[in-house]
């Protein structure tokens, strides 16, 4: 059977606050890290998967991002997916 | 009567919940392991506070699939009492017994404090024992209480009556002062503070006593 690789990228919602990407914009200029305008914190969520192929690991992936990886209401997710073997 | 207490790996409040309804109001309980599926008997369902699951993913993401829990959203359909207490509240958001999420707090500090709040009970079951307008204290202790929904979902919940539970001086970021919850049919209610650590006046005074006593009728 296919084997993919997935890289899910969950990050918050624009509209919502991020205070720990707040204290970090805040420790980057501490550190001498000049220009930081923005700094927001989110997930990487690196997921192996076998399906017969793609368009279903996709299906899979997207179920999975939207009903456990994301919580819709407050973030936002983007999902690449690679066949590995 | 007896009242089923969730417990989920990594729950830390469901002794005080028992303690509360056993010890001070002489209600009987029952542990729920996050595995059972058997809610015969029960008058209501309490979920307690902790870190179920290790809040890995979002507090109450994991939760959210617990056996038990298919039972509780049954139990809740049919008319069923179902407290969510803290780590309780953010599990009935992730299960969508609730609309919003709770967020880190806005100043990143878990907070652990007496908090003053209002109290609108509206349809509300568990608040029938308070006034409208009634000012209250409980003790909060979350470092993600920060509620969040949309703005125009926020004035429709509003506008119904389902924010129960306002802070009076705002700790934790929380849109529209919302520190509890209640749906539609007022049987479901969730909410950051503790009812639990207010039952006695050697602990921390008795404003939540007639919340949970609310039952009794």
């Amino acid at each position: 059977m296919p084997h993919f690789h997935a890289r899910v990228q969950v990050s918050l919602r624009p509209s919502v606050l991020d205070p720990a990407g707040e204290a970090t914009r805040a420790a980057a200029g501490r550190l001498g890290v000049e220009g930081v305008t923005r700094l927001r914190i989110g997930k990487a969520i690196e997921v192996e998967i076998d399906a017969p192929d793609q368009a279903t690991a996709q299906q899979r992936l997207e179920l999975l991002s939207e009903r456990l990886l994301a919580n819709p209401v407050i973030e936002n997710w983007t999902l690449d997916l690679i066949e590995t073997a | 009567m007896t009242i089923g207490i969730v417990v989920f790996p990594g729950s830390n409040c469901d002794r005080d919940v028992r303690w509360a309804l056993e010890g001070c109001l002489g209600v009987p309980t029952r542990f729920l392991w996050h595995e059972e599926r058997d809610l015969q008997g029960l008058e209501a369902v309490v979920l307690p506070g902790g870190f179920s699951y290790g809040d890995y993913l979002r507090c109450g993401a994991i939760a959210r699939f617990a056996p038990v829990l298919e039972e509780v959203r049954r139990f809740a359909s049919e008319g069923g009492p179902v407290l969510g207490i803290c780590n309780g509240f953010q599990v009935l958001t992730e299960l969508g017994l609730l609309p919003g999420a709770l967020t880190r707090n806005i100043g990143l500090h878990f907070i652990c404090e007496p908090t003053p709040l209002e109290v609108r009970p509206g349809a509300c079951r568990w608040l029938a024992g308070y006034q409208s307008g009634e000012e209250i204290a409980l003790p909060i202790a979350h470092g993600e209480g920060r509620y969040q929904l949309q703005e125009d979902q926020l004035r429709q919940l509003e506008d119904n009556g389902q924010v129960v539970l306002r802070y009076k001086a705002n700790p934790n970021g929380s849109m529209g002062d919302v520190a509890g919850l209640c749906n539609p049919k007022g049987n479901v209610l969730g909410l950051m503070p503790h009812p639990e650590r207010a039952c006695d006046q050697l602990t921390g005074g008795e404003d939540g006593r007639r919340l949970l006593a609310s039952l009794l009728g």
